[in-house]
């Protein structure tokens, strides 16, 4: 028996050096972390069990009988967060350069299934050189298992991606699929072709870095949804970023202990909307204002800028806030700002998570790259997206909500459960200028009475008192109580019940 | 007594007159530009009429609107307060002629002092002693180098129209005065519509005395004591006293009688100043004569318990002054700091945009804060970049200056940058609290700029103290986050904590009592009592018995705490998260040199290079004009110029690059 249990820890001795000091040390040179120490910190003190570390790849061909591991290059388990149960896979560079392998995916697939079952978040932190060439197909197969997992997980279980190394070819597409990708800058890249392939095919020469970097993907190509400086940030943001998530798509938001009141007042919000309708201010300061203690999680805060989303609390209970940024192209909606928002909305509402929206929209944004690129698909996703939402919307338009982006943003006609507007807001087909020049087109020679007439219209259109005397919205509210009114509005419908009819999956316009 | 009243200005000093014409029962109307409509001043008045788009030359400088304003609501008149038309006679002679009282000195008065060279020509006559220089006007740059070599460097550029530091130039060599002449002159143009400038004599280690007069035109003339303004940023008051520390009765009362004498040559009404230059062995120079209120006059208000708005209010409508200077009297000590928007930390370049937290410390005692803003108002690049006055009284200089530190710790300002931290370190420093002061306190004693306050090790221990009782308050609470699968205690949260700040960590323990937590951090104990939870921005409760009101910013897993000019910029983490962070290699900073972006929002008035153009360090790229100060970029090292981003006219935004070099 002794000799058992001696062998056993021998056994996990090997485990846990991985692919041994040196590949260790030469792991830390590069700024990263092993893959075990990566669970030390992301999840609470002694929380981690893991499972499989004894699992070795079946592999024989090239001399990889000889070369075995305990643990194939990725460390599995469960742990939690703030007492919160999450799975995790922790890919480990230092075996076989993380590389994957039947065995490997294996082990993945374990927590994947697991976590399903019993409705936990799987969080995968990626550094894997790709597949187990020495594998072939097996390795292959070994992907496919686990893209097939993403799949059937997806809207069941929150899928966090962390990409902490390379993640290349193939690979990619299993972030790909998940709910959110972050990324550590500097170290960690992402591509389905790497620089060397770009070059033989393309000729055009490119690094990694500005290929599939941190900062291209979330600023660029809009693949990543957060960068952060190194390992440890990363895994400390997680935290973070995990402890707004509900636990599965039957749970609803986690609560929050918060001294925050609800009632608090912000009288300057009652400033926050400039004189002038054609100057911008910082939607971000309305966020921070009405949510609990200004904690707010962005998400992708450097792609499509016109669009702010992400997470927060109010009464202690997770929020999703959707929000145009009059800051940027002036806050209205385009091919990017549309697809950033639409996957947000989805998210949220797979995950029960209400949905807060602020709208300053002026409209869609005009121009040929625009419609060559599909804005019209594009669009009508985030459309698709609100509209087939069921969880509590609560909507308040700030200031413009102008043509189809109206209908867009929550509008009363998607469902909207609440939707409230500021004295400043202008809910109308379009701005009076625009209008009273198609409408009065034959005036259009006479500044005096064009102005005359875009008075007229601005006084009779450019406020809410149309649209709130067809009940399009719900109340014109004082600035300053924004967040009382969210907050109650919020509570009202806690205990919110609506189903789509029965459909074996909707056809969003991809 | 008037009914009603026009206050032909804005801002904080608009609000102050306002303050005082409603105790009087007078009824007050505002004007205001476009950028201002929703301006503080605009809601206190009872009246308010706009008087054009934002730049002062469009509308708080135009006469004529005012002048307007005045007929259609019926103000019977005017008080300026300090800057726009404050000191120009065409503006009075236009009111008369309407038949609107001017709430400040006659035209001739005005007229006298308002021209630096005839001023100082009338204060000579007047037996006031004066400073050696070139009475008379400079031509142009080589004019100014000969009048220059003559009187000696360093010498003063100063525009006649000039005044709170516009148009001001010193200049120690030739090369200097070149670019300062024309600077000056720049500035002047722009700031009050006249170039002319004049040289003289620069001395150095001086310090800035000033005696406020009050004459009622009925040949009642008193002063009301000094006030000491040496603490100076480029000639523009920063902090100010009455009374002096350096004065002794003597002269005091040789200051004041020169200074009466001078507003009796001259036929003096209503509050005026004399500015005076001190050297170290108390001989004092005339400077000029400011013929209207001054931005610090709170702190005669306070020492005197006079309320000089009304006294003018009251001279304006020709009474007599209610006391005669054997009865005034003063008492105890005041100190005015002048709140900018300006970013000391980035060598206090005009910061501009909305004040989302706007928390003055109104609340303390002996605390006076003269403002114009509310949270929410935006600071324009069109006007002064002044926040506010914040004025402390107190029994003796040590009282005020306690005061003033701590109303300085208890103010929250957010959006704009501002420059309390940079007070609270002038205030704080031993010179200071000697009162060992000259106009070059500043560059003496900040060489280098700006960054940050010195702090004892106690303090500082405290602020992190306070850190860590914060972040352990958190921790407390994530605990109770819904959703655990199992319960894990209060023997889940850490006893033990890192401060980290930048690759610095420091160990601290906590300890739950009561009502907060013990902290130990380096051997020193800190017991930290109060509201410790995440919506507290200003802590309001002790540590080790006294209040420590330090601001606390959070953004994600990161704190930023303040205290008396200090930043702690710390994650707080469990030591092993720190110990990691210690693996984590330090990133460079990304190469910016090559750029030259715009250090702050404002207006692009030339460009001194092409494309293409060799430049060698210290030459002149471009100015970049903002709160109507011209800032000359210069080039940070030689190179050539590659590409030109922004042309002369066009309007920057903060970071904005304008020229790439190779």
């Amino acid at each position: 028996m002794q000799d058992i249990n001696q062998r056993l820890e021998d056994m996990r001795d090997r485990a846990r050096l991985g692919g041994g000091a040196k590949r260790i040390e030469a792991q830390h040179k590069k700024g990263k972390l092993t893959a075990r120490e990566r669970i030390d910190l992301l999840v609470d003190p002694g929380s981690f069990e893991e499972w499989d570390m004894f699992v070795e790849h079946r592999s024989v061909d090239f001399g990889m009988g000889e070369q075995k591991v305990p643990g194939d290059g990725v460390v599995t388990g469960w742990g939690t967060v703030n007492g919160r149960l999450v799975f995790v896979y922790s890919q480990d560079f230092t075996v076989f350069g993380g590389s994957l392998s039947e065995a490997h995916a294996e082990k993945i697939c374990k927590v994947m299934d697991q976590a399903m079952k019993v409705g936990a978040p799987v969080i995968g932190l990626n550094d894997s050189g790709g597949a187990r060439i020495q594998e072939g197909v097996a390795s292959l197969g070994g992907y496919a298992e686990v893209f097939q997992r993403n799949v059937l997980a997806s809207g069941v279980v929150p899928q966090i991606s962390a990409i902490m190394g390379p993640c290349a070819g193939g690979a990619v597409y299993s972030p790909a699929m998940t709910d959110f990708i972050f990324m550590v800058k500097d170290s960690s890249y992402m591509f389905v072709t790497g620089p060397d392939v770009v070059k033989t095919v393309t000729h055009e020469t490119v690094t990694a870095e500005d290929l599939g970097g941190a900062v291209t993907h979330t600023t660029k190509s809009g693949v990543a949804d957060e960068a952060f400086e190194n390992d440890v940030e990363m895994l400390l943001q997680l935290r973070r970023f995990i402890d707004f998530l509900p636990a599965n798509n039957k749970e609803k938001p986690p609560v929050r202990p918060t001294a925050d009141e609800a009632d608090r007042p912000e009288l300057s919000l009652d400033t926050l909307i400039p004189d002038n309708p054609n100057k911008p201010y910082d939607m971000k300061e309305l966020i921070y204002k009405v949510v609990d203690e200004g904690d707010f999680f962005e998400i992708q805060p450097n792609y499509a800028g016109n669009i702010i989303v992400g997470f927060a609390r109010m009464q202690g209970a997770t929020v999703g806030i959707v929000a145009n940024q009059p800051m940027v192209l002036a806050g209205c909606l385009d091919i990017a700002s549309s697809r950033k928002a639409a996957r947000f909305v989805r998210f949220c509402d797979c995950f029960n998570i209400p949905i807060v929206t602020l709208v300053d929209v002026p409209g869609f944004l005009p121009g040929t790259s625009q419609e060559f690129n599909g804005i019209i698909k594009h669009g009508a996703k985030l459309l698709f997206a609100y509209a087939e939402a069921t969880v509590p919307k609560v909507t308040l338009i700030t200031r413009k909500a102008y043509g189809g982006a109206y209908d867009v943003m929550s509008s009363k006609h998607l469902r909207g459960d609440v939707n409230y507007a500021w004295p400043t807001s202008e809910i109308a087909v379009m701005g009076p200028k625009g209008a009273v020049e198609i409408i009065f087109r034959g005036d259009i020679g006479d500044a005096e009475k064009i102005e005359a007439r875009t008075e007229e219209y601005r006084t009779k259109f450019a406020n809410p008192f149309v649209a709130a005397s067809r009940g399009y919205i719900d109340d014109i509210i004082k600035p300053h109580n924004t967040r009382r009114r969210l907050c109650r509005a919020l509570a009202m419908l806690r205990d919110k019940e609506l189903a789509n009819p029965w459909k074996k999956h909707d056809n969003i316009p991809l | 007594m008037f009914n009603k009243i026009l206050i032909a200005n804005r801002g904080e000093i608009a609000c102050r007159i306002i303050r005082t014409a409603k105790r009087m029962g007078i009824k007050t109307v505002a004007v205001y530009s476009d950028a201002d409509a929703s301006g503080k001043h605009v809601r206190l008045a009872d009246e308010a009429i706009r008087i054009g788009p934002p730049p002062s030359a469009e509308s708080y400088l135009l006469a004529d609107k005012i002048i307007e304003a005045c007929k259609h609501t019926g103000a019977e008149a005017v008080h300026p307060g300090f800057g726009f038309l404050s000191e120009r006679a065409s503006f009075c002679e236009a009111l008369k002629a309407a038949g609107i009282v001017f709430i400040g000195p006659d035209v001739p008065a005005i007229e006298a002092m308002g021209d630096k060279i005839t001023s100082k020509k009338i204060a000579k006559e007047a037996g006031v002693s004066t400073v050696p220089g070139f009475v008379g006007l400079i031509e142009g740059p080589e004019h100014a180098a000969e009048i220059a070599e003559e009187i000696g460097y360093p010498v003063m550029i100063k525009a006649t129209a000039g005044g709170g530091g516009k148009g001001m130039r010193i200049a120690h060599t030739a090369e200097e005065l070149k670019d300062g002449v024309r600077g000056a002159m720049n500035e002047a143009r722009s700031s009050f519509g006249d170039d002319r400038v004049f040289i003289e004599k620069y001395i150095e280690q001086p310090r800035h005395i000033e005696i406020q007069v009050m004459a009622d035109g009925h040949g009642n003339v008193v002063h009301l004591g000094e006030r000491e303004c040496s603490i100076q940023r480029r000639h523009q008051k920063v902090i100010e006293e009455a009374p002096s520390p350096f004065l002794d009765p003597e002269t005091r009362a040789k200051m004041g009688a020169q200074s009466v004498a001078l507003a009796q040559s001259v036929n003096y009404r209503s509050a005026g100043t004399v500015e005076f230059i001190a050297d170290k062995d108390k001989n004092f120079y005339f400077l000029e004569m400011n013929t209207r209120l001054q931005v610090e006059h709170p702190v005669t208000e306070l020492v005197t318990g006079l309320d000089l708005v009304e006294l003018m209010i009251r001279v304006a409508d020709g009474e007599k002054l209610p006391f005669t200077q054997d009865e005034v009297k003063m008492d105890g000590w005041a100190i005015e700091a002048r709140v900018y928007a300006e970013d000391p930390f980035r060598g206090f370049l005009p910061s501009i945009g909305r004040l989302t937290r706007y928390e003055p410390p109104i609340d303390v005692e002996g605390i006076r804060v003269d403002d114009g803003v509310d949270e929410g108002s935006e600071i324009s690049m069109f006007y002064d970049p002044m926040i506010a006055k914040l004025v402390a009284y107190g029994a003796d200089r040590a009282q005020a200056t306690s005061r003033i530190l701590d109303a300085i710790n208890r103010y929250r300002i957010r959006g704009v940058g501002h420059n309390l931290p940079f007070l609270s370190a002038v205030m704080a420093q031993k010179r200071f609290q000697d009162g060992d002061l000259s106009t070059n306190y500043i560059p003496e004693e900040f060489p280098d700029g700006f960054s940050g306050a010195e702090m004892d090790n106690y303090e500082q221990g405290a602020l992190r103290a306070l850190a860590v009782a914060f972040e352990r308050s958190n921790a407390e609470r994530m605990a109770r986050i819904s959703g655990q699968i199992a319960n894990r205690g209060k023997a889940a949260i850490a006893s033990v904590w890192t401060v980290r700040e930048g690759r610095e960590n420091r160990r601290a323990e906590v300890f739950p009592v009561e009502d907060g937590y013990d902290v130990t951090i380096e051997g020193q104990r800190y017991a930290i009592r109060g509201a410790l939870d995440a919506t507290i921005a200003m802590f309001d409760g002790n540590v080790n018995g006294e209040a420590f009101p330090a601001q606390i910013d959070r953004d994600g897993i990161y704190y930023k705490l303040s205290y008396a000019g200090w930043e702690l910029a710390a994650l707080v983490v469990p030591p092993r998260i720190a110990e990691a962070l210690d693996k984590m290699p330090p990133k460079e900073a990304a190469d910016t040199t090559k750029i030259l972006v715009s250090p702050m929002p404002g207006l692009l008035v030339s460009l001194a290079v092409e494309e293409g153009d060799e430049v060698k360090t210290g030459q002149e790229v471009c100015v970049v004009e903002a709160m109507k100060m011209e800032n000359v970029l210069r080039a940070e090292r030689d190179g050539t110029v590659a590409k030109i981003h922004a042309s002369a006219g066009s309007s920057l935004a903060v970071d904005q690059p304008i020229v790439e070099f190779e």
